[in-house]
């Protein structure tokens, strides 16, 4: 492992994790709103938003499956040692990091039980860049319906068909955070 | 580069070490290292995990007060610590000594640092092995002379 795999975790850990909490919090509250999320340093190919992330959802009872070139020594090395979230494979996976093309099948992540639908994986989706243009959003902290660039359209319209079953969706562009949850319904233009 | 078995030992002194103790040595030799933190001092509570006769089942012995703290010299060398106590700077001795034992300083820190506190150790379990060993009492049974 590099030995500079291991720098870039939160300097003031209570303060910064704190903020990132309430950015990634506003942003789930908020579909499709950018939040900025600052604070890390992770090794290529994390964005600092999805770093941020991982530093302040992830913990050792937290399963992350990587995908794509996200599963990587440095990637590995970084989670391990800044949060001891153990790293799984999809099928048990709390938390998935991955672009978009090494994310699908989306089928494999866990959605939750009609006993427990919270037992379902939130994807960090890292994109190319975030923009409030695009599919339509409405639902739950939508007031009138807003913009969004989604990958997409036909799988999240299929994820909150599974409602109060499906996935929760991070999308993380350098240091910027938008959320998508399972109760928002889309439509493309 | 040393080995496990040897860096298992130091790192045990380390942690188990008296702060005062290593603060006083550590300011004779720290010649200014320059080192940025990977992990910045923190504290939290582990628990401590026992076999009985070292072959048993594992069983929880209790929870203690950790310090951690993890940092990386301006050559690249990585030190972690864990100290018991909540002593932030002690944290931050031992992880930066422990960077050091892997540069060319390894013989100054465990001819100023290491020994020290290895005599240190010795003779503080000397002197509680000798507390306790004023206590002990020896069962004898007299020999009753039979009639």
């Amino acid at each position: 492992m590099q030995a500079d795999a291991l720098k870039g975790g939160f300097a003031d850990a209570s303060f910064q994790s704190a903020k990132a909490f309430r950015a990634a919090m506003n942003a789930m509250a908020r579909p499709g709103r950018i939040e900025l999320l600052d604070g890390a340093r992770p090794p290529a190919p994390m964005s600092r938003a999805a770093g941020a992330l991982i530093l302040t959802l992830c913990d050792p009872e937290t399963p992350i499956c990587l995908a794509g070139m996200h599963d990587c020594p440095d990637v590995r090395g970084w989670i391990t040692f800044h949060t001891g979230a153990p790293i799984s494979n999809p099928a048990s996976a709390s938390f998935v990091l991955g672009n978009w093309q090494s994310l699908q099948p989306l089928s494999r992540f866990p959605k939750g039980t009609s006993e427990y639908p919270d037992r379902s994986a939130t994807l960090i989706v890292e994109m190319p860049e975030l923009s409030a243009t695009g599919a339509r959003l409405s639902g739950p902290g939508i007031k009138d319906g807003t913009g969004f660039a989604l990958p997409e359209v036909a799988s999240f319209q299929a994820n909150a068909a599974l409602y109060p079953l499906g996935l929760d969706f991070f999308f993380t562009c350098g240091f910027k955070v938008a959320a998508l949850p399972r109760s928002t319904k889309v439509e493309g233009i | 580069m040393a080995d496990d078995a040897s860096r298992k030992h130091w790192m045990s002194l380390l942690s188990k070490a008296n702060p005062q103790d290593l603060a006083h040595l550590w300011a004779e030799v720290s010649m200014g290292v320059e080192f940025s933190f990977l992990r910045t001092p923190e504290v939290g509570a582990i628990m401590v995990r026992g076999r009985a006769g070292a072959t048993g089942a594992p069983f929880n012995l209790g929870e203690m007060t950790v310090a951690r703290c993890s940092v990386q010299l301006q050559g690249g060398e990585i030190g972690h610590a864990y100290v018991q106590g909540r002593d932030k700077t002690h944290a931050t001795q031992a992880a930066v000594i422990d960077a050091l034992m892997h540069t060319d300083k390894a013989d100054t820190m465990r001819e100023h640092i290491l020994d020290p506190l290895s005599e240190n150790f010795e003779r503080a379990r000397a002197a509680r092995a000798a507390r306790a060993a004023a206590t002990k009492v020896d069962f004898f049974t007299m020999v009753r002379g039979e009639d």
